[in-house]
């Protein structure tokens, strides 16, 4: 009886296709947009978290000032080198600790130069910041201690500079300082903020001081959380060792911060999250109008279709096989619609992602979700019909013309 | 087997009112063919939806093999037609926009007869009222005689123990009449289904064994012959 239903309602479909299409137009235009609404803010979650991995694993930055700006930061007491050796020798959840400064500078190479900022560094730095080398060699203790004008390249740099040279071996000059290319860095791209991380250039931070700023200047030391540690906890340890450290009372504010890169990770995501259950949600509500579009025009079929209702009942049709046929008609044209908008949202969700540049990450719950809920908005819209439809009286319903 | 008592209907309410049916007893046996006559507006359609368990009176009882009507669920009077009762209305009542053989399917598939018995049996049906060639023609593509046939025939494919009639001849040529009458006349006979049938026409109604005489929503006391 169920598949007798099944082929009736089929039937009923087809003879009125552009009605039927009409009507499943409202469900398909929401399964398709609540689908890629979720697809493409999942995707953005995808990138969003990859970029900030991509930042280095566990970062955690330590900087002088507060976190929040209250009055001028340079009258913070600065960082020095034994910061970053007391925390890397003291702290069992950091796993590896870098003290670096800043200088933006022009390099030159024969007669191409390049405006970059050049970064004195503890070899640690490269660690923190998950680089590898993709050519050439790394720096070593003995370069980092001596303070050796030996210098390690972004991609960036590298291409400006040298474009389809070698490199390696090769003598920059930054500013006035000569500086000898040992080793090349893999590729990062753009970090979520949009900076370039391939437009760096790392020498020893002895040699920094040495050759280019001339104090004993730390800007920022950069950590590692140790792995399965809670970055929390390194970040609360890194707090008492450096209140410690610079003498800060009981009651006063900390005159550092601590930036841990997975709570701007949570926060971003979180964002990100956040917008695309807001989106979802609106895109739900279109498939309850789209319900609402289905009811209605049900409810005309069964008004247009009294006649036939009371030939049926007339013939022995129980309500019952009345309101199931009227039912599952309304249901068979919601689950079509939500079968259409499914195929719909993976195309545009397709071109979407890649027009806008992020993964294309399908989640086949949702997907799922969204046709259960196609068809439920059937069922719960169609009722109301199918049980008007089921209740007619026979005699009254032949009479109707 | 079937039993009409006292039975009473009025439609409408006031001055409006119209009593359609007034103290209608009648009583008919298993295997009766029996017709009914009056002038138009005398209550015959009204007494045949009563019979055919389609519509209620005001008062009186109505037995179907000694079950009272009355007491009956919407659903089991439902299912009182599904199972014994077949009837040709006097609008015919076919479904639009849906083929000869299809409607006159409709009341075996509520009985979940297979489809290919379903096929073959409305096939036989069509074609003992002779549409055979027409099976697939929708009433629109049909005259009035033969939609009545189609009407016919949906009403016997089932082979219900009682056969309600409302004007089965009406849209006929006399020879086409005659051809169902016969046909009705076999069925009653070799199958002993009770008819009841509503005409004006004397020589139909010459079939049956029997005729009632509406008027006015009464029935004419019978004048024997
Ligand atoms: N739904 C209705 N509402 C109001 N009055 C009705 C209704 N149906 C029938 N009547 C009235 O009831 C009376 C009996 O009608 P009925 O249809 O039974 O007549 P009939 O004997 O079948 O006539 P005909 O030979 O023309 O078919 C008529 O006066 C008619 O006007
Ligand atoms: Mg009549």
């Amino acid at each position: 009886m169920w598949w007798s239903a099944l082929s009736l309602a089929l039937k009923e479909i087809r003879r009125n296709l552009l009605r039927s299409g009409l009507t499943m137009l409202g469900i398909i235009i929401g399964v398709a947009a609540v689908i890629t609404m979720v697809t493409m803010g999942n995707g953005t979650t995808a990138k969003i978290t990859a970029q900030i991995e991509n930042l280095g694993s566990n970062m955690l930055i330590l900087r002088p000032g507060q976190r929040f700006l209250r009055g001028s930061r340079a009258a913070a007491k600065p960082l020095d080198l034994s910061d970053s050796e007391a925390l890397r020798r003291e702290l069992s959840s950091i796993s590896a600790a870098a003290a670096i400064t800043n200088r933006p500078m022009s390099i030159i190479y024969g007669n191409t130069n390049w405006t970059t900022s050049v970064t004195g560094m503890e070899n640690d730095y490269v660690v923190v910041r998950n680089w590898a080398i993709s050519a050439g060699r790394n720096i070593t203790d003995g370069e980092q201690r001596a303070g050796a004008p030996a210098c390690l390249l972004g991609e960036t740099v590298r291409r400006e500079l040298f474009s389809y040279q070698d490199a390696i071996g090769e003598t920059i000059r930054l500013g006035k300082i000569a500086c000898e290319v040992i080793g090349i860095l893999t590729s990062k791209g753009q970090s979520t903020m949009g900076s370039d991380q391939d437009d760096v250039v790392l020498i020893p931070l002895r040699a920094h001081w040495r050759l280019i700023s001339g104090g004993q200047n730390v800007s920022h030391i950069y950590l590692s959380g140790r792995d399965g540690v809670d970055t929390n906890k390194a970040r609360r340890d890194i707090e008492l060792l450096m209140r410690e450290r610079r003498h800060i009372g009981a009651g006063d504010e900390d005159d550092f911060n601590v930036i841990d890169m997975k709570e701007i990770t949570k926060t971003m995501t979180g964002t990100t999250e956040v917008m695309t259950s807001l989106l979802g949600a609106v895109a739900a509500v279109s498939l309850v109008v789209g319900g609402i579009g289905i009811m209605n025009i049900m409810l005309v079929s069964v008004t247009e279709r009294t006649r036939e209702i009371g030939i049926r009942l007339a013939i022995g049709a129980l309500e019952r096989e009345v309101q199931r046929q009227f039912l599952v008609e309304a249901v068979v044209l919601s689950s079509v619609g939500g079968m259409i908008g499914i195929g719909l949202a993976l195309v545009a969700s397709y071109f979407i992602a890649a027009a806008i540049n992020i993964p294309l990450i399908l989640d086949g719950s949702i997907i799922l979700l969204a046709f259960f809920f196609s068809a439920l908005v059937g069922v719960v819209f169609g009722y109301f019909p199918a049980r008007k439809a089921a209740r007619l009286d026979p005699i009254e319903a032949l009479r109707h013309e | 087997m079937i039993k009409l008592q006292r039975l009473n209907k009025v439609y409408g309410k006031g001055a409006a009112a119209v009593e359609a049916l007034r103290d209608v007893n009648l009583s008919i046996n298993e295997g009766e063919f029996v017709a009914m006559m009056g002038p138009s507006g005398s209550g015959k359609s009204t007494c045949m939806n009563i019979l055919g368990c389609l519509d209620t009176p005001n008062s009186g009882h109505y037995l179907f093999q000694d079950t009272p009507v009355e007491d009956m669920s919407r659903n089991q009077r439902a299912l009182l037609r599904r199972h014994f009762i077949g009837f040709v209305f006097q609008g015919f009542n076919l479904l639009a926009r849906t083929t000869a053989l299809e409607n006159v399917e409709l009341p075996l598939v509520y009985r979940r007869i297979p489809r290919a018995q379903r096929h073959a049996q409305a096939r036989s049906a069509l074609a003992s009222v002779g549409l055979e060639g027409r099976e697939h023609h929708t009433p629109a593509e049909l005259s009035g005689g033969q939609q009545q046939r189609v009407a016919i025939a949906r009403a016997l494919v089932t082979q219900p123990s009682v056969l309600l009639a409302d004007e089965p001849t009406g849209n006929l040529d006399s020879a086409r009449g005659h051809e169902i009458m016969e046909l009705l006349s076999k069925l009653n006979r070799e199958q002993d289904i009770t008819i009841i049938m509503v005409t004006h026409e004397a020589d139909i109604a010459a079939y049956a064994q029997r005729v009632i005489h509406f008027l006015d929503g009464r029935i004419q006391p019978e004048q024997g012959n």
